[in-house]
């Protein structure tokens, strides 16, 4: 998956591949697992909450950096869709990552990102993490109003990022 | 004597069609300045997309999703629920703004209708989400992998039955309709028409003729508003609206995931289901822009953007059934405005394959000054107002990018200013200052 991540990366691979790798190994797993003591023990770099936030149902973007994330050696608490501001601020207690990933695909995601900026400064957790946010509409503007210390094109960006933030190499 | 509509060339077609829209049939014109206004404007919008003559301005539209409900004040739920309320709020929007067009006021889809039959395939305000927010597609595989052939064989059975009584949960009990298509003589005559009679059946029917009258009252509001537009010196910008083939599939048949999968598993399947498609997407926009008299469909086009697709991939299973439907659109004079949503960086140049002065591009995040290079000469330009710059920056900011893309697209025709993304909320005056900015320094001297 690590190669698969890489392709990506360079643009050899697009989504449709993406999709047909992750259903491959999908099988695969579901094959072996039962025959498998216990799983692998993957050495993880660092911890990554990620969701879209309220009022957006979208999802093909947040679970292309999920994955990413995922095979580039994150552990990703991944919250799914129309996350609200409160549920992104106990997976951070609970979970103690660092850093947070917000995806919008619609522009009324940008009101819900700076919402939930605002719940994770609320709740007096602003400086133990970082925020990430990207999706279609997401640009250096947002980044800004929303509060957000950085904003990824694509889901590499979210990687570089994340991997810059933990010192992950 | 007058030429029929089969001895017509495509050209000839297109001009029959703009003339329908330029001095429609039975318009009551409110004023002789609305009058004016009306003709002008279709005018306009005829010349950005010929390419042949240079238009007095470069038009401007505003092309909303929510938007006027919100600048009334309203919610999503609010208009999906009331419909009278639609047709106030949507003249109010372009009353003030004083665009080129208007979009017709349908996006806000009957509420009722919705429960009704309930509605798997989105969540819309009040039902899934909150009654502040839009309407949002709920992915899924409506289609199953192996029903390619049924698709192919029979889009309409397929679509109108099996579909559909996945998609309404009220008409679930018609994946049971047998086809009728299976008589033929006196013998057997009434066989498929046993499950009529059987009560969950009938339920389904019964749910459908209370959609209807639901459909029928919201229509009553969303003609009425397309009736008093145009006497009051708006044409409409589009007809109706018609889709790419492979979205069609990827987007609520096959879902995303689906799809993707189908290219490696099954392609040729899924190559042949686009062609089966193909003419009722034609067939889709055609119907509805020579019912309108007027020659503009909207294709706003999903899973083809940068990213998406490889190259090699966009030229196997995006482009060639969209071309398709482009050309068939064409050859019947109808002017196709496709929406490039997202990126279309890494397209134009496959794009660039089509007759001139037949289509308009509305491109979203695209970088404008590479997309008229490209299409300059071949296809009018349009859109790339930005969606964060309409809701967090200033009108000054509207301003400047409204002149980038005027000095960048404006030059010698084919560019109609427009936002680049549906909209919902955003800062009022920066459609304004769009506007009002195009009207000025758009002016061709």
């Amino acid at each position: 998956m690590e190669i698969v991540g890489q392709r990506f990366a360079d643009s050899e691979y697009f989504i449709p591949d993406l999709v047909y790798s992750g259903e491959i190994l999908k099988e695969i797993t579901d094959m072996v697992k039962p025959k498998l003591a216990k799983a692998a023990e993957v050495k993880r770099v660092g911890k990554v909450v990620m969701g879209t936030v309220a009022g957006d149902i979208h999802d093909i973007g947040k679970d292309i950096v999920v994955f990413m994330l995922d095979v580039n050696g994150f552990e990703v608490y991944d919250l799914g869709v129309d996350v609200p501001a409160q549920k992104f601020v106990d997976k951070i207690k609970e979970s103690g990552a660092p850093i947070v990933g917000l995806s919008g695909f619609l522009a009324l995601a940008y009101d819900s990102m700076k919402q939930t900026v605002e719940a994770i400064k609320d709740a007096g957790l602003r400086d133990e993490v970082k925020v990430m946010i990207g999706g279609g509409q997401i640009t250096e503007e947002i980044k800004k109003y929303t509060g957000a210390d950085a904003y990824g094109k694509d889901a590499m960006v979210g990687v570089s990022l994340a991997k810059k933030w933990t010192g992950a190499k | 004597m007058e030429k029929k509509w089969e001895e017509l060339s495509s050209d000839e077609r297109q001009e029959a069609l703009f003339q329908r829209w330029i001095s429609p049939e039975g318009v009551e014109f409110a004023s002789p300045e609305a009058e004016k206004l009306y003709k002008e404007r279709t005018t306009r919008i005829k010349d950005a997309i010929q390419l042949k003559k240079l238009p007095d301005r470069v038009p401007v539209m505003l092309i909303p999703s929510f938007a006027p409900a919100f600048y009334s004040g309203l919610t999503p739920h609010d208009v999906m629920y009331d419909y009278d309320k639609i047709k106030t709020a949507w003249k109010k929007f372009f009353m003030d703004f004083q665009p080129d067009t208007h979009g017709g006021c349908e996006v806000p889809s009957p509420g009722k209708f919705l429960d009704i039959l309930d509605f798997k395939l989105y969540k819309w305000p009040g039902h899934g989400v909150s009654p502040e927010t839009t309407y949002q597609c709920i992915e899924g595989e409506y289609m199953k992998a192996d029903e390619y052939d049924a698709l192919i064989q029979d889009p309409f059975y397929f679509l109108s039955f099996t579909w559909a009584s996945r998609i309404f949960g009220a008409l679930e009990p018609l994946q049971t309709v047998p086809h009728r298509a299976s008589i033929f003589e006196m013998y057997g005559v009434s066989f498929p028409f046993i499950p009529y009679g059987l009560p969950p059946v009938q339920a389904a029917y019964k749910a459908l003729l209370e959609a209807g009258n639901e459909a029928v009252k919201w229509i009553g509001v969303i003609s009425s508003f397309s009736k008093e537009m145009p006497e009051l010196g708006f044409p409409a910008h589009q007809a109706g609206p018609t889709k790419a083939p492979f979205d069609v599939i990827g987007d609520t048949l096959r879902g995303t995931r689906g799809i993707m999968l189908d290219m490696y598993r099954q392609p040729d399947k899924l190559l042949q289901a686009m062609e089966a498609m193909t003419p009722i997407m034609i067939q889709t926009g055609v119907g509805a822009a020579k019912q309108a008299g007027n020659p503009l469909i909207f294709m706003p086009l999903h899973k083809g953007a940068d990213g998406f697709l490889s190259d090699k991939q966009f030229k196997t299973f995006y482009w060639p059934t969209l071309r398709k439907v482009i050309m068939g659109l064409i050859d019947e004079g109808v002017v196709p405005l496709l929406w490039a949503e997202g990126g279309y960086n890494s397209r134009l140049e496959v794009i660039r394959d089509l007759p001139k002065g037949k289509v308009g591009w509305l491109f979203d995040l695209t970088d404008m000054a590479k997309a008229k290079e490209a299409l300059d000469g071949i296809a009018c330009v349009m859109g790339n107002m930005p969606m964060d710059l309409l809701t967090v920056g200033t009108p000054k900011d509207a301003r400047e990018h409204a002149k980038k893309l005027i000095d960048t697209c404006g030059k010698g025709g084919g560019y109609i200013m427009a936002n680049g993304a549906f909209f919902d909320e955003v800062k009022w005056e920066n459609l304004k200052a769009i506007v009002d900015f195009t009207k000025e320094y758009g002016v061709y001297k």
